[in-house]
This record gives structure tokens, sequence and C-alpha cells, in this order.
């Protein structure tokens, strides 16, 4: 399951969907707003989601981690909207029989959701300016 | 001509100042009428940083845009 959510993310609630009494290992990611991005004060964060594709996209990607890894369960929230530093922005939960599934599987689901699902974060600094992230272009150039 | 109903996320949400709209045009692809909006507007990524989407699902920047398609551009993504 994958979900974008424009309330506060519930890890505790969670959690409690994936419990399994076949479960021996349980690894859960959690994304927080910090405070600096590639050297600048950071004050906030501003998340949107194209939620249709967002949620079909993210969908594909935890199938296919229970198709790569020996899972019980998978799932994954994205929150949208202003968060302020400290906030939790991404939520990724699996059980498996063993640990290593569960390890390689939360890494899988976080790494492809930040490569492939349509959610975009605007930073706000301290200075009063803001950026989309990864969005950024001189002249007619991508700044890599 | 045809008609298409054009929605905008983040950094093209607000360069063209809109989150939505209906338009008409000659475009027959996704990369063709980003390039007719872009000169428009004055967007600032390239065409080669945008994927498209059509009715909810990504597609290739060369497919067949039809009468009534619902077009997306996605500029990079940054979840996480």
């Amino acid at each position: 399951m994958f979900k974008i959510s424009p309330e506060p993310i519930a890890p505790a609630a969670l959690q409690r969907t994936l419990a399994d009494a076949r479960a021996g290992a349980c690894v859960t990611f959690e994304g927080w707003v910090r405070n600096r991005n590639e050297g600048q004060p950071v004050l906030s964060l501003e998340y949107e989601a194209y939620a249709p594709l967002a949620e079909k996209e993210g969908g594909r990607i935890v199938a296919e981690a229970r198709e790569r890894f020996a899972l019980l369960s998978a799932v994954c929230v994205h929150r949208v909207g202003h968060l302020q530093l400290g906030e939790m922005a991404v939520w990724v939960g699996v059980t498996a029989e063993h640990r290593g599934a569960a390890f390689d599987a939360c890494r899988y689901i976080i790494d492809e959701a930040k490569a492939r699902v349509p959610i975009w974060k605007k930073e706000h600094y301290a200075s009063g300016a803001t950026a989309w992230i990864n969005c950024a272009v001189r002249g007619e150039h991508a700044i890599p | 001509m045809i008609t298409v109903n054009v929605q905008y996320f983040a950094i093209l949400r607000e360069q063209r100042g809109l989150a939505q709209e209906r338009l008409a045009t000659a475009a027959g692809t996704p990369e063709a009428l980003y390039g007719e909006l872009r000169a428009r507007h004055g967007f600032t990524l390239p065409a080669d940083r945008i994927r498209a989407a059509v009715n909810d699902e990504f597609v290739a920047s060369s497919a067949s845009l039809r009468d009534g398609d619902r077009v997306v551009f996605i500029p990079p993504v940054a979840g996480g």
C-alpha cells in the first residue's frame, strides 16, 4: 500500500497494521524535515504531489518490493503540505520472517519512491528565499 | 486542433500562475505541447527534464495526444 496523506503521519497506528504472527522482523524508516540542505539553513518544507499517479507509481514500487524480497507486508505513506522542522515527511514499514529481506525492502522502497514518485518539495530558507528541489536551471541547461 | 486539460504542479504551477486549464492546441504530442506552453509562459525547465502523464499514467513524450486528454507535465521529482 502506498498513500499520499495531507494529515500528519501516525507511525504507531501504521505499525500496528503490520502485526503478523509469522513476522520475525519489522523495519521502519521515517524521513524527517531537517534544518539544513547543502549548507543552507532550512526553516520548513512544502510537499506537493500529483496524488493519483503518485499512489499508482508508489503502489507499483511496493509491489516490486514484494516480488523481489520475501516480505509479509509493506506500507509507505508520504505526507503533503507545509511541514515544519522535525515533522515526518515519509514513513515506510515492512515485515518479513527474517531481517535481511526487511532491511533490503525498506531501503528499496524509500530509494525508488524518492526517484520515481511524482512528489515535489520546496525549501523555505532562513534568508526568506525558496527553491523547488531538483528544478534549478542555468540558462537552457540543468544544474546537475 | 484538439482540446486538452492541462494540470500543473510545483514549479510549473507557480510559473503558470494556475493549477489547471483547458486549451485548444495543434500539438500532437506532450513534447510539442510542452514546447508551445514553455514558449508562451516562460517555463524555466527544458523539455528534457520533464516527464509527461496522460490520464493519470506516465507516457512517452512522443505519445499521441487525443481530444479530451488530461495532460500533466512532471518536473524532476523530489519526494522523501
